[in-house]
């Protein structure tokens, strides 16, 4: 079994703080990690690597500090780790990454499920997989949260928000993993020693077929037309008094003349 | 199959009307649906063209002609046996197909797991950008372009995003923000069935069993007051005071992301950018620090209350009313008085 798994090294967006006075994100000091989505779509396939063999690719388009986000995926078990880096793929929207990365995933052929995470913690799109299926032309199933393989299908549990609906496919599968799939693994010691040995293999735009009016800034159907922090417009007030009874039954009586209770 | 492409230089003048995908689950229009049609039927007023909702499904006349009680100049009805349950080839290529015979400007779908499915899928197959997630549309004055406003960076940052040299401009939009279309007892427009070319061998994946929801349903949309814990509960117990509280309030229990993750509640109850968006009357925030994303997720919430041990915890620059101390003696306190205020009204 081949499985090709897609990462993305992203700010850890959890730390980012704003600000106040300039309205302005504090981006220093912020670290970049393995995006967590990703990291279970990796350990799901480290998995199936322990269980049945499974060969693990892991592709990363990113500059080139993205590498560390691929030693880390192969201090934690993967087979091999490709960097696609390129100044023409800069400022790619999610058609652009998706087209970029279906490139990759078409020249190294030979893969039975492409595993992604569901979403990156700084785009939140959640688009990039499901794009990568469509120009692919293979099945997809995203926010799974359960895998077993039988025979030469899949059984796949996807999350929804009614339930969870059960689906069976054939391979080749593009699949979207969500938190609620499994706890990723560290790496051992041993991993991250030979990680530091192995070579991290770089792609660029010259070794791929691609349509550069697809890609890149240029190639990115969507455009950011401005952004900005969201202004706070509320009036914050304490609530007064000497202990925590007296608080609470001045906040009462303020909902209460606000109609609110 | 020849894949799409973006920037092919199209004539935007074939390209009209807005476009909702409408959502059924198990039959049932989703709320997202209605709040669709409000914000579809203030695009479409701006740019002087029609409204559409598409629905897909089979046997689903009924639900068809509900829609046009909405302000929707026309109801286009994907009907197909293969339609009957979700599938991400059959509703995609059902949609793809039609987009790419009728030429809308706009596309908008729910940002539900099954929404954020099918569009990306969709936006890939006819060839143009998608926005993911939007809370605000509206239309540049200017030209008529679409301007969609989305949180970035986590929910640190809004951006707002344009499609300027491909149609149709698509977007998924985020549950539970945009004002719903209003009901009118006239009905309106007609509904148009278009039967897709599908066959078994193009949907890839096969519907085994849909498993029923492990817990009651929790309406934290529909909620008008919500009462929420965070990290501050210290243990899974201290949803007992949250409960006691939301009880006496009529409210609805919320948590923040963190006691999801610890176990201590079940997901169906989290607030938050990757949990429900609220929007209640009054939100009552215990032991939650107040993060971003957590923020993202209840900051347009009328009244936002506060209950902290933390004097510098975030969530105090942005409450009404916030009170520090102890959540264990400030919510019996709380739930006493009310108790008090409601003997007095008797």
């Amino acid at each position: 079994m081949n499985i090709i798994v897609c990462i993305k090294q992203v700010p850890n967006t959890n730390e980012v703080r704003i600000n106040q006075e300039t309205g302005t994100l504090i981006r220093d000091g912020v670290p970049s990690i393995m995006n967590p989505d990703d990291k279970n779509a990796l350990e799901e396939a480290l998995c199936l690597k322990d269980k049945y063999d499974a060969n693990v690719t892991v592709i990363c388009m990113g500059p080139p500090q993205a590498k560390s986000a691929l030693q880390e995926a192969l201090a934690m078990g993967a087979d091999e780790a490709i960097l696609l880096s390129d100044r023409a793929f800069g400022g790619s929207d999610t058609w652009a990454t998706a087209t970029i990365l279906a490139a990759a995933i078409e020249k190294l052929g030979n893969y039975d499920i492409v595993f992604c995470g569901r979403q990156a913690i700084d785009g939140d799109t959640a688009q990039v997989g499901p794009e990568i299926a469509e120009f692919l032309q293979i099945a997809q199933v995203t926010y799974v949260k359960e895998l077993t393989v039988t025979d030469h299908t899949l059984k796949v549990t996807r999350y929804s928000e009614i339930g969870d609906y059960v689906m069976e496919c054939k391979m080749p599968v593009l699949l979207t993993a969500i938190k609620e799939l499994n706890t990723p693994r560290y790496p051992t010691v041993r991993g991250i020693f030979d990680a530091y040995k192995s070579n991290v293999r770089v792609i660029t735009l010259e070794d791929l077929e691609i349509d550069i009016t697809q890609i890149g800034l240029k190639g990115s159907p969507t455009n950011v037309y401005k952004s900005f922090v969201p202004v706070k417009s509320r009036h914050s007030e304490l609530i007064e008094g000497s202990d925590a009874k007296l608080k609470a039954a001045a906040l009462i009586d303020k909902l209460t003349s606000l109609k609110l209770i | 199959m020849v894949r799409a492409k973006v920037n092919q230089d199209i004539n935007f003048e074939s390209y009209n009307d807005v476009w909702v995908i409408g959502q059924l689950d198990n039959g049932k229009i989703h709320p997202v649906t209605i709040e669709m049609l409000g914000v579809g039927k203030n695009l479409a007023n701006q740019v002087g063209k029609k409204l559409a909702v598409v629905m897909i499904g089979n046997d689903i006349q009924e639900e068809c002609g509900k829609m046009l009680h909405y302000g929707v100049d026309k109801v286009l009805y994907l009907q197909h046996q293969l339609l009957e349950d979700f599938s991400t080839d059959g509703y995609s290529i059902a949609i793809a197909d039609l987009i790419l015979e009728k030429k809308p400007e706009v596309v908008i779908f729910g940002a539900t797991s099954f929404g954020r499915d099918i569009a990306p899928r969709i936006a890939a197959r006819v060839g143009t950008g998608l926005t993911a997630d939007c809370t605000k549309l509206e239309v540049d004055e200017t030209d008529g372009k679409l301007l969609q406003t989305r949180p970035a960076f986590g929910g640190n940052m809004m951006a707002t995003i344009i499609c300027p040299k491909n149609r149709p401009q698509m977007a998924t939009v985020r549950p539970g923000v945009m004002e719903r279309a209003k009901f009118s007892q006239e009905v309106y427009g007609d509904i148009e069935i278009i039967t897709p070319e599908l066959s078994e061998d193009r949907i890839l994946v096969k519907l085994l069993e849909k498993l029923p929801l492990a817990h009651k349903r929790v309406n934290l949309i529909d909620a008008k007051m919500i009462v929420s814990g965070g990290r501050g509960l210290k243990s899974p117990d201290g949803f007992e005071l949250i409960r006691n509280l939301a009880e006496k309030l009529n409210a609805e229990v919320g948590s923040s992301r963190a006691c999801v993750d610890a176990g201590w509640i079940d997901p169906s109850h989290q607030v938050g950018q990757t949990g429900t968006t609220v929007r209640p009357e009054v939100y009552i925030a215990c032991g939650i620090s107040g993060a971003i994303q957590h923020l993202a997720g209840m900051g347009e919430s009328k009244y936002i209350i506060a209950i902290n041990k933390d004097p510098n915890a975030p969530i105090f620059k942005i409450c009404d009313y916030g009170i520090v101390g102890d959540l264990n003696e400030v919510i019996p306190a709380m739930i006493s008085n009310i108790e008090r205020v409601k003997t007095l009204e008797l």
